[in-house]
């Protein structure tokens, strides 16, 4: 029988194009490339920083100056040049928009090539946006609704200026500069990101949402995110990535800090699809993040995360359990494809009494890619009837690539109630053959079947992200079984 | 409807089935059997296209064009379907998730949109009453957890919701009890209709009381080494498969 072979399909994937690759001709400005105190200050200075902003970043690159890159995690690149990175790049405009009349046409069309129209958004779904592209924040809608309720929806930068005393009560509270190698440099040369607060008591009516996007050659993206939920409040939190096609590694290491007083929730959802490199392993985005947050009393924080970009993933969403009766969840999915490298998970810290946390991740691996799930679950000495479930599921695709699960548990604490559940599968020519039998083709078997794997996951992302999210998982293990 | 002609078929390298005859036409049902290893699900598997089988020589017409070049998928929108033996599981698809997407993939492939949600809804009330089967069990993962009975009342249920002009149905009363054998049974005569044809494989005669079949045929060694009409499934129970054996010299 000559026919259409799984071998033809995966020759077809390697010709496939990566469908965010494009880069938009906006013009511009680039700080020449490297790292120093001048830099930094550069940096600051362009944003019209306080003085208190310039020292805390001269601090944290001192720090940094003093760190070591992390090597503990189960992924092999070649270490970036931190010299050879340009840390400043911002479309060169105005720096600020009051509509979108007054953006630069270019950068509307890259929105349309994203699938988002800002106009469309903002009626339709109802998802107050802010978007980041390079380093700067480009446009925030919503703005007026949200300031109705009281609520702080902006680009960092703009809260250093218009909120110092919550961006300097709360920044580094979490994450602190000293953290680790990438959060140290993070702290010192972040050009943007996103800010929300939401008051005591409000529940924020629509999904906020941040949009980031790598455009520039030869730049790093360091972002910064903070979310403060007041005492009694709720928000739920969307972001969404994607970066240029370059044959150069782009460096990307973002820090989110998440803060819910008593009785918050926040929840807060990643769909994370930077370009992932060529089929050869060529090019990509290292992916280097830190997030977290921090649960005061009654408090809950939820993580999802859909992670399908990235050449290397190096990330673990953790929730500090501080607070009595808090919660932590992490729900994610991380597919690798072709040479992609993921290492990523969650820390739950128990520190409360009667805190419980819950894990649900899903690997999903094909093509020669290695996917790490490592997840540390810690009770702390005073922290009674403390309960964990973790679950860790991988789904292997051919036979060239790895899953590995490195789970850590440290229970300090005897009430402390932890459980960890683990399964390995393949998805098997049977399971194809029978779709295929009933009229589905392989590529949509595949599909459908990483999709019934995934269903737990993708139950608690919002709706119009699940849509997204579903299909991403599609186009990237598109003809990736063997 | 289905036209075999002297069909070789191997799966690595091994030679399983060696000149098979076989036509069915609209409305009849035809009963395969033969002993274990007779090559009764290569047959099967060949026939919906699985890729590790290679056809070696002959052909297999479906209403007067050569299949041998289609994949499964393609061979299903035409009018293919098999009821597996063994319906394997697929975890976090609902059986409902799984009949919408067959359902629509088959209709893309003839260039039709997407079936409207309340026509499918319609549809899946209409067919799982006529199979009997519970509305909860619609919303259960595919398979995973089912019971013998369950799985292949099942395959019914999709087998009723695709229409397919021949249905192929491989041991469907394995793993049966004799109350979902009536149960299974029902469905295909109620499913059965002058433009479209089943066959039946299996082992024993104990289904064919309940689907009554219009020719039955002896597969032995990768042949069909006899045909007759329903009776003869009555004598292979009674005498067993040896002396058929016998009869062709194996």
């Amino acid at each position: 029988m000559s026919k259409y072979t799984e071998d033809d399909l995966r020759e077809e994937l390697k010709t496939k194009e990566y469908e965010y690759g494009f880069y938009t001709d906006i013009q511009s400005e680039t700080f020449p490339v490297g790292l120093n105190e001048d830099i930094v200050k550069a940096i600051s200075k362009k944003k019209e920083e306080p003085e208190w902003m310039t020292e805390w970043r001269l601090e944290s690159f001192k720090i940094w100056k003093e760190m070591v890159e992390p090597e503990w995690a189960n992924v092999n690149y070649k270490k970036p040049d931190f010299q050879a990175i340009s840390y400043y790049s911002a479309p060169n405009s105005k720096p600020k928009y009051d509509s979108l009349d007054e953006v630069d046409p270019e950068l509307l069309a890259t929105f349309d090539k994203l699938g988002i129209s800002l106009d469309e958004q903002k009626k339709l779904t109802g998802v107050a946006m802010d978007v980041v592209v390079d380093s700067v924040s480009v446009a925030t809608t919503f703005k007026k609704t949200l300031a109705e309720k009281g609520i702080i929806f902006m680009s960092i930068s703009e809260a250093i200026k218009e909120h110092p005393e919550l961006v300097k009560k709360y920044i580094g509270t979490v994450v602190p500069q000293k953290d680790n190698f990438y959060a140290a440099l993070n702290s010192a040369v972040f050009s943007d990101g996103s800010f929300c607060y939401i008051p005591k008591g409000v529940r924020c009516p629509m999904e906020l949402s941040t949009y980031f996007r790598i455009n520039q050659a030869g730049t790093g993206q360091f972002e910064r995110t903070l979310v403060i939920a007041d005492e009694g409040s709720y928000v739920s939190y969307l972001e969404g990535c994607t970066a240029p096609m370059r044959d150069e590694n782009q460096l990307h290491a973002a820090v989110v800090e998440l803060i819910a007083l008593d009785d918050a929730e926040i929840k807060y959802s990643t769909v994370q699809n930077w370009y992932p490199g060529n089929a050869e392993g060529k090019g990509g985005v290292y992916n280097f993040v830190t997030k977290r947050g921090l649960c005061e009393k009654n408090a809950k924080i939820s993580w999802t995360q859909v992670e399908t970009g990235s050449a290397v993933t190096w990330k673990y969403p953790s929730c500090v359990l501080k607070g009595d009766n808090s919660v932590g969840e992490f729900y994610s999915i991380a597919v690798t494809n072709n040479y992609q490298q993921a290492d990523t998970g969650t820390k739950m810290i128990h520190l409360g009494n009667n805190t419980k946390s819950t894990i649900i991740s899903k690997g999903i691996s094909a093509g020669k890619s290695q996917n790490s799930y490592r997840g540390l679950v810690q009770v702390s000495s005073r922290a009674e009837n403390a309960r964990n479930f973790s679950q860790c599921d991988s789904l292997l695709m051919g036979n060239e690539c790895g899953a590995h699960t490195f789970p850590y548990i440290e229970a300090k604490n005897k009430t402390a109630k932890i459980e960890h559940e683990a399964t390995t599968s393949k998805i098997g020519e049977d399971q194809i053959f029978y779709c295929n039998q009933r009229g589905i083709d392989t590529e949509k078997a595949i599909a459908l079947i990483v999709n019934g794997f995934s269903k737990e996951v993708l139950n608690k992302l919002p709706m119009e992200f699940a849509v997204e999210a579903q299909k991403l998982l599609e186009i990237s293990l598109e003809g990736s079984v063997g | 409807m289905l036209k075999i002609n002297n069909l070789h078929a191997s799966v690595e390298d091994k030679a399983i089935l060696k000149g098979i005859n076989l036509e069915v036409k609209p409305g009849e049902v035809h009963a395969i059997m033969g002993p274990n290893g007779s090559g009764k699900s290569t047959l099967a598997s060949v026939i919906a296209g699985k890729e590790e089988y290679e056809v070696e020589e002959g052909e297999i017409l479906l209403e007067g064009e050569n299949i041998d070049e289609l994949a499964a998928e393609e061979r299903a929108h035409k009018g293919i379907f098999l009821s597996f033996q063994y319906p394997v599981e697929i975890p976090g698809v609902s059986v409902t998730n799984f009949m919408k997407t067959a359902i629509n993939e088959t209709r893309k492939a003839k260039g039709l949109d997407d079936m409207p949600a309340n026509e499918m809804l319609k549809l899946i009330r209409e067919k799982s009453d006529l199979l009997e089967i519970d509305k909860k069990f619609l919303s259960r993962s595919l398979n995973e957890g089912f019971s013998g009975g369950e799985k292949k009342r099942n395959e019914i249920f999709q087998m009723a919701m695709l229409e397919p002009k021949l249905a192929i149905l491989d041991e469907t009363d394995s793993g049966l009890d004799i109350d979902a054998l009536r149960i299974v049974a029902n469905g295909v005569n109620k499913l059965k209709s002058k433009d479209n044809a089943v066959i039946v494989i299996t082992h024993y005669q104990r289904l064919l009381d309940y689907i009554v079949p219009d020719f039955v045929h002896v597969l032995h060694n990768g042949k069909i080494v006899k045909s007759g009409p329903k009776e003869l499934a009555h004598e292979l129970e009674e005498k067993g498969y040896d002396w058929i054996k016998e009869e062709v010299g194996a």
